[in-house]
């Protein structure tokens, strides 16, 4: 069974390994990330938010709907932390039903 | 030959990449524990957050904090600022990643008061002896 | 004003006489840090997320120096639930108030037809007023997943 997974895993980095040749360089200011939309913002978002910290005004105005969901995200995962682990004092440990 | 040596030296920033990402993949499948396993998840997400924010740099660039009132009088150069688009969606990343992390401790808690073992093939084993 | 402090410490077991002063000189000027970064969003690093786990910290380690239930004595489970729910609901609150008046939703310049102020000036203020609802909603979430977590559901002692 680990040889198999170590032989998945070499094999899994060797391809991702052939693919990154295609990527472009480290610092470069052309790559395909560092265009369209990102140059907008940089250029931008100062004079409509008047916030000087871009990743704020990104995060809080121009991408809201992301910031509002992780925060379900969050909720939810509170929730279902407390649904998982808790319980009331007069559960046995050796009666609770696998339903 | 000798340009390919070259380009596979200068491309040095994503051999680390993928071998941080390997060790956290060989862990999530290699090992039987449960706990090694979600600790292989986590490397696998660091590895896949550093990457991401790596494609958003750029040689000679500044962080993207700037002075307000200089930027409203003059404005400001791309060239100069790093990208904070990557930034901006790998908090989203990071705070999925603990989410997921809380959650899956909290079943592991509730695994180890049912069948009294974190061991992948015991609790399989486990399973079968009750019926299914 | 409301609880007695003195009597849920003493009956904690095991106390010890350093760690109880460190961190009870220490407590507030974290919570201080915490409302700091959650503040200035704006113009250095830091933001709703940030503080909110900071905050959330500075509970959790009252609750490793002084036992779960003092620190359940401190922020009770009523306050913690109440406060996630209004974290979160501040969010989208402000955001369904802007779509009601005219604009989209979660575009902030619409909500100058409440209070006339400069449109761009709303846009700072809307993103100030949510991160405020991401600090609250965070901060209390991560005191409820320690408490489940230390004491396995049953929340009668911690780590």
């Amino acid at each position: 069974m680990k040889a198999l997974a170590l032989v998945a895993t070499f094999v899994t980095g060797a391809l991702l390994l052939f693919s990154a040749g295609d990527f472009a360089e480290w610092g470069s200011h052309d790559s395909p990330p560092n265009r369209h939309v990102s140059v907008y913002y940089v250029e931008n978002a100062v004079e409509q938010t008047h916030v000087p910290n871009l990743v704020t005004a990104v995060l809080g105005d121009y991408r809201g709907y992301d910031t509002m969901f992780e925060l379900v995200v969050i909720y939810c995962a509170g929730t279902a932390v407390m649904a998982i682990l808790r319980r009331r004092e007069d559960e046995e440990d050796g009666k609770e039903d696998v339903s | 030959m000798e340009n390919l040596t070259a380009e596979i030296l200068s491309k040095y920033n994503y051999w680390i990449y993928v071998i941080l990402m390997m060790i956290g993949f060989y862990a999530m499948i290699g090992k039987r524990n449960l706990v090694k396993k979600l600790l292989g998840m986590n490397i696998f997400q660091t590895a896949i957050i550093l990457f991401f924010i790596s494609t958003g740099a750029k040689s000679g660039g500044r962080i993207p904090i700037l002075d307000k009132y200089e930027v409203l009088k003059n404005g400001v150069d791309v060239n100069t600022i790093v990208n904070p688009l990557p930034h901006v969606l790998m908090l989203t990343a990071i705070v999925v990643g603990v989410s997921v992390t809380g959650v899956a401790l909290a079943v592991m808690v509730r695994i180890y008061r049912k069948y009294g073992t974190l061991e992948e093939d015991e609790i399989l084993q486990k399973i079968e002896e009750e019926g299914g | 004003m409301r609880t007695d402090y003195d009597s849920v410490r003493a009956q904690i077991p095991q106390r010890d006489m350093i760690v109880e002063t460190a961190i009870r000189l220490m407590v507030p000027f974290i919570q201080l840090y915490g409302l700091y970064v959650i503040v200035h969003g704006h113009y250095s690093p830091g933001g709703g997320f940030q503080g909110g786990v900071v905050l959330g910290a500075s509970v959790i380690l009252l609750g490793l120096a002084y036992g779960l239930p003092f620190s359940k004595e401190y922020l009770s489970e009523g306050t913690n639930i109440v406060m996630a729910n209004i974290g979160a609901l501040i969010f989208t609150g402000v955001a369904a108030i802007c779509a009601f008046l005219g604009g989209m939703f979660l575009d902030y310049s619409a909500l100058t037809r409440i209070i006339p102020i400069d449109p761009v000036e709303w846009r700072s203020l809307g993103i100030f007023l949510v991160e405020v609802g991401v600090g609250m909603g965070v901060m209390m979430i991560m005191v409820s997943i320690y408490w489940d977590m230390a004491s396995a559901g049953k929340m009668d002692e911690g780590l």
